[in-house]
């Protein structure tokens, strides 16, 4: 039974995937639908920032919110991501304490 | 200087770009392993079997959806169920995968389909914020290494979740939750700086997840402040952004 869902989760979670790979050689966009597409890495960045930082610590969502400030200050000053990253986690970590 | 030079000389572009992958998905590492421990140990609660949970990694490779099928197994929920909701949640890997891939044109099918599969939030942000390498000869290394490197960490966190329990102590593997987060904040943030319209397109996307996530699930608003997020792009982004 289990199997069965692990398998089922893998399929509709491969065609989505796997689709674009076959069909974009075959298709030749306008160049709005290319601006369009270059501007989906940056919206989906933020369609996944935010508001789900709220729930890094799920009843305190200030937190998550300064952890990310922390790490726009550092990525700011231009540190290299690791760092941004393991900034963020000290700041969670300290307002948790 | 001069073994540098010599060293240089020796590797081949492909290895290079290989070592360029691994050190650019070493952050996605860094995000992967807490969640994927997270996830083992919560799978195994769930009363998934070492084996079920480390395959449904290998198979599915999608945090969120992963957390959520365990859930719903320990729930009791059924397999269509299941199914369904994984497929809305994972959907935006679509639009996704669509603009991955149309980067990647000059790329085989043999290197556009495995590469597509390993398409998730994270491999598909940093992939497509590190345009130069986009542009650069034997860039399918340059990809293949860094989701390999995103992948294999994925497994391996999941299989020590499920056989050591909470490895991680709960305050930090807790705080370690704004990993991605932040490292999704650090990609974003020099791309801001150089163009603040990139900002604009995001903040909009944001918006209308937050609006959309009101009334349709989470997965339903992740899709829609992507596109729409990504559409308003057409017009704030005349000139190409990369």
């Amino acid at each position: 039974m289990i199997l069965a869902i692990i398998i089922g989760m893998a399929l509709v979670t491969m065609v989505p995937r796997v689709i674009p790979a076959f069909i974009v050689d075959k298709l030749a966009f306008r160049d709005w639908v290319n601006r369009w597409l270059n501007a989906i890495p940056y919206a989906a960045l933020g369609a996944l920032i935010f508001p789900g930082i709220l729930t890094v610590i799920p009843d305190q969502p200030l937190i998550g919110l300064l952890g990310g400030v922390a790490a726009i200050i550092l990525a700011y000053f231009g540190l290299n991501v690791i760092l941004v990253v393991i900034g963020a986690i000290l700041t969670v970590f300290l307002l948790t304490m | 200087m001069d073994t540098d030079a010599l060293e240089k000389q020796k590797s081949s572009p492909a290895l290079y770009m290989v070592r360029k992958g691994i050190a650019v998905g070493f952050p996605i590492m860094l995000g992967y392993l807490p969640i994927a421990i997270t996830y083992g140990v919560l799978a195994k609660q769930a009363g998934m079997t070492l084996t079920e949970l480390t395959l449904m990694s290998v198979m599915v490779f999608a945090g969120a959806s992963q957390f959520m099928g365990a859930n719903m197994i320990a729930v009791g929920a059924g397999a269509l169920e299941i199914i369904v909701a994984t497929f809305v949640l994972n959907f935006r890997h679509f639009v996704m995968s669509l603009s991955f891939m149309n980067r990647l044109r000059n790329l085989g099918l043999r290197w556009k389909a495995p590469l597509s599969l390993g398409l998730t939030d994270e491999t598909f942000a940093v992939s497509s914020l590190h345009t130069q390498e986009a542009k650069m000869e034997k860039n399918g290394y340059f990809y293949a290494a860094l989701i390999l490197t995103a992948y294999l960490s994925w497994i391996v966190g999941s299989f020590l979740g499920g056989v050591l329990g909470e490895v991680i102590p709960e305050k930090l593997s807790q705080s370690m939750g704004i990993a991605l987060y932040a490292m999704f904040i650090g990609l974003l943030t020099p791309s801001v700086k150089k163009e603040w319209r990139v900002g604009f397109v995001a903040v909009i996307a944001m918006l209308i997840n937050v609006v959309f996530s009101q009334f349709m699930s989470e997965g339903w608003a992740i899709v829609f402040g992507t596109v729409l997020g990504g559409l308003s792009g057409v017009f704030l982004l005349k000139e190409d952004a990369s």
